[in-house]
C-alpha cells in the first residue's frame, strides 16, 4: 500500500535565470491588468483601456502631476528603506506609522517653539536632530525590551503607534489655530521659518534626499559590516551568536537606525512638504512601505518599482473618481488585485507545486 | 494558457469598441468657464454631500453642464490640497472652492500663486485679515436656523410640561458637539437661547466627542445625556449617532445637516442646514460676470442659505411651524437678534458692552474686536465664520473630548 500522499506537493525551486523570473512577472504584471480590465468592464461598464489611460493621465498627465507622483514616489520609497533594515533581520516592525509621526511631532514642536527664535539654516538643523532622536527612542524601546525580555516586537510597536498618535493629538490641541478647531494648520506660513527651502522646484529637494538614502542603503545592506551581520541574525540569531556576533547589540543598533529613518522621513513631510501635523499626516504609510520592503525582497532597486506602482494607482484613483465618477475606492480594488497577483507570483516563482500523480510517475 | 490570453484580450477589445460606441450623445453648447470643487471626503460623509448636492445644484441653476466643473473628493488637509488647486487651475479652473476648515492654509497658498484665478473657501476665517484680492471666505448665519430649531425644542419640552411628563425645572435639553469651536458654541448657544425664549426654565447639557464624525462616540454620549435626565437631545456632528439613539430611548431629537426621518421617524422634530448652493452660484456668476466676490460672504435665511429641513408633524409640538414662522420674520426684519445681550448672562452678569471677540485669527487667541453693537453680539458680521465662543449662564459643559 502507498502511503496516502496530499494532492499537492510543494517544494522549493532551484533559483530561476533572471531573464525568466523577469518574463515571468511581466507576464503576471499584464495578466493581471487584463484581470482588472475584465472586473472593470463588468462591474462599471468603463472602458479598461480608458480606465488606465486616466489612471496615467492623473498620475503623469502634465508635469506638475509627474512631479507631484515623484515626490510621494520618494516619500514611500523612503519609508519603505527605512523599515528594510529591520526586516532583514526579521524583526517585525510595524510600528514605522508611529516612528515617522514621531519625526513630524519632533518637527513641528521645533518649528513653533523656535520658530522666531533660531535663524533658518539652524531651525532645520535642530529639527532634524530632534526628529532624528524622536525616532530612534521609538525604534531603540521595542528592540531593548526585545533584546532583554524578548518581548513580542510585533504588539510592541503597534503600540508605540498608539503611544505616537494620541501625543500627537495632544499637542495638536495644544498648538490649534483659532482655539478649539482641533487644527494646526501650516506652521510659520509667512515667515517660512524652519520650512525646507525650495531647491530648483518644490518635488526636487525630498526626491533628492531618497535617491541619496536609496544608494546608501544598498550599499549599507550589501557591502557593510553591519548589513552582514544584519543578513546574519536575519536568517538565524543561533548562528549568529555562535559566530560571535552580539545579536542584542545589533537588535538595537538595527532598530535605532529603523525610527531615525522614520522619523527623517517625517521631518521631510512637517518642514518640507506639509508643513503641519496632523494625526493623520503620514497615512497609512508606514504600514505600506512593510509591504513594499517585502515585495522587493529588500532590494532598494526594485523598491523603487514598487512604490512607483502604489503611488501610481493612488494618483490615478483621484483622477478615475473625478473625470470618470467612479469612486475613489475603485483604484483601490484595482492595487488590490495587481498585488494579489504580484505576490501570488513570487510564491510560484520561489516553490513548484507538483500534482500527486506525477510524482508517481517520476518514482 | 496562450488560449486564455487571447481570450481575454479578443474579449477586451470587443468591449472597447463597445465603449468607444456610446460615447456619441451630442454636447450641448456650453459656456467656457470651469469651476473646480475640492472636498475632504466624498458623498458617503453628510457633510460633504450637503456640499456637493451644493455645487451641482449651483452648476444646475447656471445653466452650465457637467462639463463645465471638476469635482475632487478626499483631498486632504495638507499639501495635498494645495497640489490639487494647482491641478485644477492647470485644467482651466478660474474658480475654486473647498469645503473643508484645514483646507484654508493651502487655499491661500494656492491664491498667492495664481492672482487671476478665485479661491473661495467656506468655514474659514483668514479671508478678511489676508488682504489677498483673490481670496474669499464664506459662511452661513446657521445660527438663526439653529435658534428657529430651538424655538420647535422649546414647545416640544411646554407639551411634555403641560402633559405632567415633568415639572418645569426639570426641562432639561442634552447636546452632543464635536469640537469646542467657536463654530459649535455658536451652534449649541443659539440653539438653546431658541429654546429658553418659549420655554425660560430650560437649561442644557453639553458633552463633547473630540471629532467630526464618530458614530459610536455621538451615540454613547446622547445616551449619557439621557441617562443624565435629558428631555431632549440636539447634535452638532455629522453622524446618525444621536438621532439613532433618540430613537431607541423615544426622546425627542432636533437634527442637523439634513432631515433624520428616516433613520428616527418616531423622534426626529426638525434639522436646520446651511444649503451652500446660493453661494456657489453668486461666486461663479461673479466670475462669469466679471465682478469681484465678496471677501467674506454670509448666507442668511433671506438668501437661502439657511433653512430648516422637514418639521415632523407627528412628534413636533402643536404650532411649532407659526412659532417658527413668526420668529423667521422678526429675525428677518432685524427686530429679533439671536444673541440679545438681555437674553443671557455670562457668569452671573449681563454681557459687557466693551466685550472682544478674537475675530482675526492668531497663535494667542487674542480678544482683538468689540462685538456688540445695539444691545446684542453682533455673530457673523466682522467675518462670515462664527466667533461666538463665551459660555453663558444655563448651559453646563459636562466633559471636553479634544479626540
Amino acid at each position: 500500500m502507498l502511503k496516502k500522499q496530499s494532492l499537492f506537493q510543494i517544494s522549493k525551486r532551484d533559483a530561476l535565470p533572471l531573464p525568466k523570473a523577469l518574463a515571468i512577472r511581466g507576464g503576471i504584471l499584464l495578466l493581471a491588468l487584463i484581470f482588472c480590465g475584465l472586473i472593470t468592464t463588468i462591474l462599471t461598464g468603463q472602458n479598461p483601456i480608458n480606465v488606465y489611460g486616466t489612471i496615467l493621465s492623473g498620475a503623469f498627465g502634465t508635469s506638475r502631476r509627474i512631479g507631484v507622483t515623484a515626490r510621494n514616489v520618494a516619500v514611500l520609497l523612503g519609508l519603505s528603506l527605512a523599515v528594510t533594515p529591520a526586516f532583514k533581520m526579521r524583526f517585525w516592525n510595524i510600528g514605522a506609522e508611529g516612528q515617522t509621526l514621531i519625526g513630524c511631532l519632533a518637527t513641528t514642536a521645533c518649528m513653533i517653539l523656535l520658530g522666531n527664535k533660531l535663524s533658518t539654516p539652524l531651525l532645520i538643523l535642530v529639527s532634524l536632530a530632534a526628529s532624528l532622536v524622536a525616532g530612534a527612542i521609538w525604534g531603540f524601546l521595542p528592540a531593548f525590551f526585545k533584546a532583554k525580555w524578548n518581548t513580542n516586537e510585533t504588539l510592541f510597536t503597534l503600540m508605540m503607534n498608539y503611544i505616537a498618535m494620541q501625543l500627537a493629538s495632544y499637542f495638536i490641541i495644544i498648538w490649534e489655530v483659532p482655539k478649539g478647531a482641533g487644527k494646526i494648520g501650516v506652521i510659520n506660513q509667512s515667515s517660512q521659518a524652519g520650512w525646507l527651502p525650495v531647491v530648483g522646484n518644490e518635488y526636487l529637494l525630498p526626491i533628492l534626499i531618497v535617491a541619496l538614502m536609496t544608494g546608501f542603503m544598498y550599499i549599507y545592506l550589501q557591502y557593510s559590516k553591519h548589513g552582514y551581520e544584519i543578513a546574519v541574525v536575519g536568517e538565524s540569531q543561533r548562528t549568529a551568536s555562535y559566530a560571535g556576533i552580539k545579536v542584542d547589540r545589533v537588535i538595537i543598533r538595527t532598530m535605532v537606525l529603523s525610527g531615525a529613518l522614520c522619523a527623517m522621513m517625517g521631518f521631510i513631510m512637517t518642514s518640507g512638504i506639509d508643513h503641519t501635523l496632523t494625526t493623520t499626516i503620514v497615512d497609512g504609510r508606514g504600514f505600506t512601505a512593510v509591504m513594499v520592503s517585502w515585495m522587493s525582497k529588500f532590494n532598494p532597486f526594485i523598491m523603487i518599482a514598487a512604490s512607483l506602482l502604489l503611488v501610481t494607482m493612488d494618483r490615478g484613483a483621484s483622477e478615475v473618481s473625478s473625470s470618470l465618477g467612479l469612486n475613489h475606492s475603485f483604484a483601490d480594488i484595482l492595487t488590490g488585485i495587481i498585488l494579489f497577483f504580484i505576490i501570488a507570483t513570487e510564491f510560484f516563482i520561489t516553490y513548484k507545486v507538483t500534482l500527486r500523480k506525477s510524482s508517481k510517475k517520476e518514482a | 494558457m496562450k488560449k486564455f490570453l487571447a481570450l481575454a484580450l479578443a474579449l477586451i477589445m470587443a468591449l472597447s469598441l463597445f465603449a468607444c460606441g456610446k460615447k456619441e450623445d451630442p454636447q450641448p453648447e456650453t459656456k467656457d468657464i470651469k469651476v473646480g470643487f475640492i472636498t475632504l471626503h466624498d458623498e458617503n460623509s453628510t457633510y460633504d454631500l450637503n456640499f456637493i448636492n451644493g455645487a451641482k445644484e449651483a452648476i444646475k441653476n447656471l445653466g452650465l453642464t457637467d462639463a463645465n466643473y471638476i469635482l475632487k473628493t478626499n483631498v486632504p488637509e495638507g499639501q495635498e490640497c494645495y497640489e490639487t488647486a494647482c491641478d485644477l487651475v492647470d485644467n482651466g479652473c478660474t474658480i475654486i472652492f473647498a469645503d473643508s476648515f484645514g483646507h484654508e492654509p493651502y487655499m491661500i497658498q494656492a491664491a498667492q500663486k495664481y492672482p487671476d484665478v478665485q479661491f473661495c473657501h467656506s468655514t474659514g476665517t483668514r479671508a478678511h485679515t489676508e488682504n489677498l484680492a483673490n481670496y474669499h471666505n464664506a459662511f452661513a448665519a446657521i445660527y438663526e436656523g439653529r435658534y428657529l430649531a430651538g424655538i420647535a425644542a422649546g414647545m416640544k419640552l411646554n407639551e411634555m410640561i403641560e402633559a405632567g411628563q415633568f415639572t418645569k425645572d426639570e426641562a432639561k435639553m442634552g447636546y452632543v458637539g464635536a469640537f469646542t469651536y467657536a463654530e459649535v458654541i455658536s451652534g449649541y448657544t443659539s440653539f438653546y437661547l431658541g429654546a429658553k425664549s418659549v420655554c425660560p426654565t430650560v437649561t442644557m447639557d453639553v458633552t463633547f466627542t473630540g471629532s467630526w464624525y464618530d458614530e459610536a462616540l455621538e451615540k454613547e454620549g446622547a445616551q449619557k445625556l439621557i441617562a443624565g435626565g435629558c428631555k431632549l437631545i440636539s447634535q452638532h456632528a455629522d453622524s446618525l449617532g444621536a438621532p439613532t439613539a433618540c430613537e431607541n430611548a423615544k426622546v425627542p431629537n432636533v437634527s442637523y445637516n439634513g432631515s433624520t426621518k428616516d433613520a428616527a421617524p418616531n423622534t426626529y422634530i426638525i434639522s436646520s442646514r446651511i444649503n451652500w448652493a446660493p453661494y456657489y452660484e453668486y461666486a461663479i456668476k461673479a466670475v462669469m460676470d466679471g465682478k469681484t466676490i465678496d471677501t467674506d460672504w454670509t448666507g442668511t435665511l433671506a438668501t437661502g442659505s439657511v433653512v430648516l429641513t422637514e418639521l415632523n408633524e407627528a412628534v413636533a409640538a402643536e404650532g411649532t411651524a407659526e412659532a417658527i414662522k413668526a420668529a423667521q420674520e422678526k429675525l428677518e426684519k432685524g427686530e429679533l437678534h439671536v444673541y440679545d445681550t438681555a437674553t443671557f448672562t455670562v457668569k452671573g452678569a449681563p454681557l459687557s458692552v466693551d466685550h472682544m471677540a478674537d475675530v482675526d485669527t492668531d497663535e494667542a487667541y487674542t480678544p482683538d474686536t468689540k462685538v456688540v453693537k445695539d444691545g446684542y453680539f453682533a455673530e457673523s458680521e466682522f467675518r462670515s465664520a462664527p466667533y461666538f465662543d463665551l459660555e453663558i449662564d444655563g448651559i453646563t459643559r459636562l466633559d471636553v473630548n479634544f479626540g
